[in-house]
């Protein structure tokens, strides 16, 4: 079959390797046909997630059709439309129990790794370096799902893939970024990124009751984006964020901000350049936290941070005294997405929400390579990028123009 | 009530015993003699690496059981203590531990364990040794409260002289029970041995850890996960360096 293979820094290949096969009773063949490219896929290209290892398929967001069950799968049938999580429960273990999912405590096979790095292991995660268990990911034709009755969840009738496809990760985590804004009747959200995850956070902050949202970017069609999604916007690039925030909500300060942004934050000034030097080094840190500072000085006294941006190890110059004399709650984590799809699959059934509206390029997977690379750059105009395992290359539908919502 | 057993066994403050002390001293003392002898540099690495180890010496904390985190006990003996949460009932979990011979299905340094008389007070252990040898030795229960502990020593005769304990004591809420696993073991060669072993590779603090890991994953999801035979776009040395990471820690 074809895959995106990780092959260094910067460079992604496709690449004909052997079809996966079942290697535990537990295991599902999913026959992959339709995946995407997600910002923390943008982080392993960087070089910025220890433990890849050149020749590791990549890709976490994807669904496809059922073409092969192991013994011991019993809810799950070959033929079955899914969408696959990107974190891996086992479904039975404290964690799974509670809906925690993406800290699952038996999913992941190198935990020691983890442990070294983070205290203790969270779940195992498609495609995303061996820290989180070296599972070969799915930006490929098929892919090896484990644990196949608690994590391949079947695709209602009448949706189209696309449609179901941002499930598995982004339109999951934008959620969880607002329901941990802990958002109440009159609110205004800060998010931090327009980016896939960003906007979603964005539909789904306004979904959970918040008055006003504000986005922040730099990217004119994200921004335009983030506008036709309800909200205000900020471009960093051309104003003060912080005084313009606290101006436009009253000198108070959003109650709640959302880093939507994670590990790669753009910076200017002396703090942006030592960061970009010292990470660049792999070791005097590893994550440049610009806009979880920003978000933290920020937030009004008494809110709350919500980071559903990936980080990875260390990251320096916390305004802890801020966080801490201003009384902040801070609320992360990678997501729980199985806790959320009744829920959002409820939104997009019902039209409340059409998060096909964030695709902006389609292509073959033969076209990885390129696909990474306008979306890495945001060249093209490039918010998301949807690949076709099974296109060939240049034959897909054209791209729609984004259309004001609602 | 249950944890005797520890009391009479403190964990010595030093992790390094008084061979060792008397060894790397004399090595410390040694290097800083040579670097008399040598000028720039290299006189003064040989130096200062010989007055570390005196130093060391002199407050009983070895550099490689620092690293290595070897803990010995007043007597010379290597303790390991580990726990894990598993979640079921203490009833379930004790069952299957009294009955030694599922601990191979688990702890993957044991060949097989034989149970040798109607009650299974004694049992018959083999282990896996380094350079592919083996190590064998008889054991008896010598203490068993159903539910609640079981402890266990090695007979006379034992090339590695050991005894273990294992606790299931119920876990707040609804989290299932906690396994606290101790062991003692006198190894060959001392601590000085262990830390030797430890830093090639064969680390019992780890091992166990392990094993506990693998035992929580058999009972909870009935498998411990693999990558192993997985497709990858891995060519030559790649297919190594994945090896590297691929259920070493684990399986």
């Amino acid at each position: 079959m074809k895959a995106v293979v990780w092959q260094g820094v910067n460079r992604v290949s496709v690449e004909t390797v052997p079809d996966p096969q079942i290697l535990q009773p537990t295991d599902a063949i999913v026959r992959v046909t339709k995946t995407a490219i997600c910002g923390s896929d943008l982080h392993l290209l960087d070089g910025y997630v220890p433990s890849m290892v050149h020749g590791d398929i990549v890709g976490h967001e994807f669904m496809g059709e059922v073409v092969e069950v192991g013994s011991e799968v019993r809810k799950v049938k070959v033929g079955d439309r899914v969408i696959v999580p990107f974190p891996i429960a086992c479904g039975k273990c404290w964690y799974c129990q509670k809906g925690l999912t993406s800290l699952c405590d038996n999913s992941n096979p190198n935990p020691g790794l983890a442990e070294k790095f983070w205290g203790y292991s969270p779940a195992g995660l498609y495609g995303y370096s061996h820290i989180t268990g070296g599972y070969a990911g799915g930006q490929a034709q098929f892919a090896r799902t484990v644990y196949a009755d608690a994590n391949l969840f079947k695709v209602p009738d009448g949706l189209t893939d696309e449609q179901v496809l941002f499930l598995t990760d982004i339109f999951p985590t934008g959620f969880m970024g607002a329901e941990h804004c802990q958002i109440e009747p009159g609110d205004v959200v800060a998010v931090f990124g327009a980016g896939p995850v960003g906007l979603f956070g964005i539909a789904s902050a306004f979904l959970l009751g918040a008055e006003r949202v504000i986005a922040i970017d730099r990217f004119p069609e994200r921004l335009e984006m983030a506008r036709t999604y309800g909200a205000e916007t900020i471009n960093y690039e051309e104003e003060n964020v912080f005084e313009l925030l606290k101006e436009m909500t009253g000198g108070r300060g959003p109650d709640s901000v959302m880093d939507a942004v994670g590990l790669e934050a753009q910076a200017h000034g002396m703090l942006g350049v030592a960061d970009a030097v010292k990470q660049t080094t792999r070791v005097l840190e590893s994550d440049r936290p610009h806009a979880l500072r920003a978000a933290i000085m920020a937030c009004r006294k008494g809110g709350t941070v919500s980071v559903p941006g990936v980080y990875g190890g260390l990251a320096d110059k916390i305004p802890v005294g801020a966080f801490m004399n201003k009384g902040l709650t801070m609320k992360t984590g990678q997501t729980h997405v199985h806790r959320y799809l009744d829920r959002l699959t409820g939104y997009i059934q019902r039209g409340e929400i059409d998060p096909t509206r964030i695709i902006t390029h389609r292509l073959s997977l033969e076209e990885a390579p390129h696909a990474y690379e306008i979306f890495k750059h945001k060249h093209d105009g490039c918010i998301k990028c949807v690949l076709d395992p099974w296109a060939d290359p240049g034959d897909h539908e054209p791209t729609p123009a984004p259309q004001p919502q609602g | 009530m249950t944890r005797k057993d520890h009391e009479q066994r403190p964990q010595s403050g030093r992790n390094s015993s008084p061979a060792e002390r008397v060894l790397f001293g004399g090595i410390g003392a040694g290097l800083i003699a040579l670097s008399l002898g040598q000028r720039g540099q290299v006189g003064t690495l040989l130096a200062t690496g010989g007055a570390l180890l005196v130093a060391g010496a002199a407050m009983g904390q070895g550099l490689g059981e620092t690293v290595t985190g070897v803990r010995r006990t007043e007597d010379d003996q290597i303790k390991v203590e580990k726990a894990i949460t598993i979640g079921m009932g203490a009833d379930e979990l004790y069952a299957f531990w009294r009955n030694f011979e599922n601990l191979p299905r688990f702890m993957d340094h044991l060949e097989s364990v034989k149970v040798q008389d109607g009650e299974g007070q004694r049992s018959h252990w083999v282990a896996k040794a380094p350079v592919g040898t083996s190590v064998e030795w008889d054991a008896e229960i010598t203490a068993d409260e159903p539910g609640r502990r079981i402890a266990w020593r090695s007979l006379e005769g034992a090339n590695v002289p050991n005894e273990g304990e294992v606790e299931f004591r119920p876990a707040p809420g609804d989290r299932g029970t906690e396994i606290h696993v101790s062991l003692t073991y006198r190894p060959p060669g001392g601590t000085l041995g262990a830390t030797v072993a430890r830093l090639l590779g064969e680390d019992p603090n780890v091992q166990i850890e392990h094993d506990l890991r693998r035992l929580k994953r058999l009972l909870e999801v009935g498998h411990i996960p693999t990558t192993e035979g997985q497709s990858s776009g891995r060519k030559g040395a790649m297919k190594a360096e994945a090896r590297m990471y691929d259920n070493r820690r684990t399986s």
